[in-house]
């Protein structure tokens, strides 16, 4: 067995922290806890992806899952939740089909991946992420451009905003009554 | 390349196990915010080794970030006006769609 270069020893520290949290955020009775551990391990995907040599897309984990997402399900906790108070204990009924269920799916998976052969021998090198790159890309209208679905994802972040806006609004007569 | 991908699986599963066994609709979200996750792991490392010339992985990426914020800011206005009906966010609970 080969020594492990310190690329790879990093890799494995990143990924157990990852999984060890991801799988605190799943067993956690706390549902306070559960939303810190989810954002540890939002963390861990981004260290992976600065590994990865993906820099922007950690910048962007960073900012909108853990500034964004994770601070909203921690307002939407406590705005729906008595403080460190823990949820009731799982149905065994629910606990072993997903359990099946999910070792099934994952054994499967992990069998198809070991048999498959991946066509590695592609030079990484020639990957080049950076930002002034992927805006000429995304934003260009010829060949392998990318505008449409930006212009739609635009409208469908406006719609978004529009509608929880308009989900989350009190009826009138109730705002009389409190 | 193929522990990446060992590592996203897991991280799927552990979010499918998490989404089918939780009663709560907070937790809910976050096992789909964890299987979303992975597959952007997915897309990032697929990009990388098997397709360097393009940029597509990192596209999708991009927009699926931005479809799960759109998605949970959605999934929250609604799970706070059922906890304003019903006092509770607990699927079982919840059943008046149910006819």
């Amino acid at each position: 067995m080969n020594a492990m270069t310190l690329e790879q020893i990093l890799f494995y520290t990143i990924s157990g922290l990852v999984l060890f949290f991801a799988f605190m955020v799943i067993v956690c009775r706390r549902i306070f806890r559960s939303a810190i551990y989810l954002l540890f391990s939002l963390l861990g995907i981004a260290a992976l992806y600065f590994m990865m040599d993906v820099e922007f897309i950690a910048a962007i984990q960073i900012i909108v899952y853990v500034g964004g997402i994770v601070v909203l399900i921690i307002f939407s906790i406590f705005l729906t939740h008595q403080v460190g108070e823990k949820m009731p204990k799982k149905l065994i009924k629910r606990i072993v089909p997903a359990l099946i269920l999910s070792l099934a799916g994952f054994l499967l998976t992990i069998d198809m991946l070991a048999h498959h052969n991946f066509n590695t021998g592609i030079n990484p090198e020639k990957f080049n992420p950076t930002v002034e790159n992927i805006g000429h890309q995304l934003l260009d209208y010829k060949n392998y451009g990318y505008v449409l679905p930006f212009e739609i994802i635009s409208f469908l972040l406006l719609a978004a905003l529009i509608g929880s806006i308009v989900i989350a609004i009190r009826p009138k007569q109730q705002q009389a009554k409190n | 390349m193929l522990h990446i991908l060992i590592l996203s699986t897991a991280l799927f599963f552990i979010g499918i196990y998490g989404f089918f066994t939780r009663r709560n609709l907070i937790t809910m979200l976050i096992s789909i915010e964890l299987i979303l996750n992975s597959v952007n792991i997915n897309f990032v490392a697929f990009n990388k080794y098997l397709y360097p010339q393009q940029l597509e992985g990192i596209f999708f990426n991009i927009f699926i970030i931005a479809i799960a914020a759109a998605e949970v800011s959605l999934a929250i206005a609604i799970i706070i006006n059922l906890y304003r009906k019903f006092n509770t966010i607990d699927i079982e609970d919840t059943n008046t769609m149910k006819h």
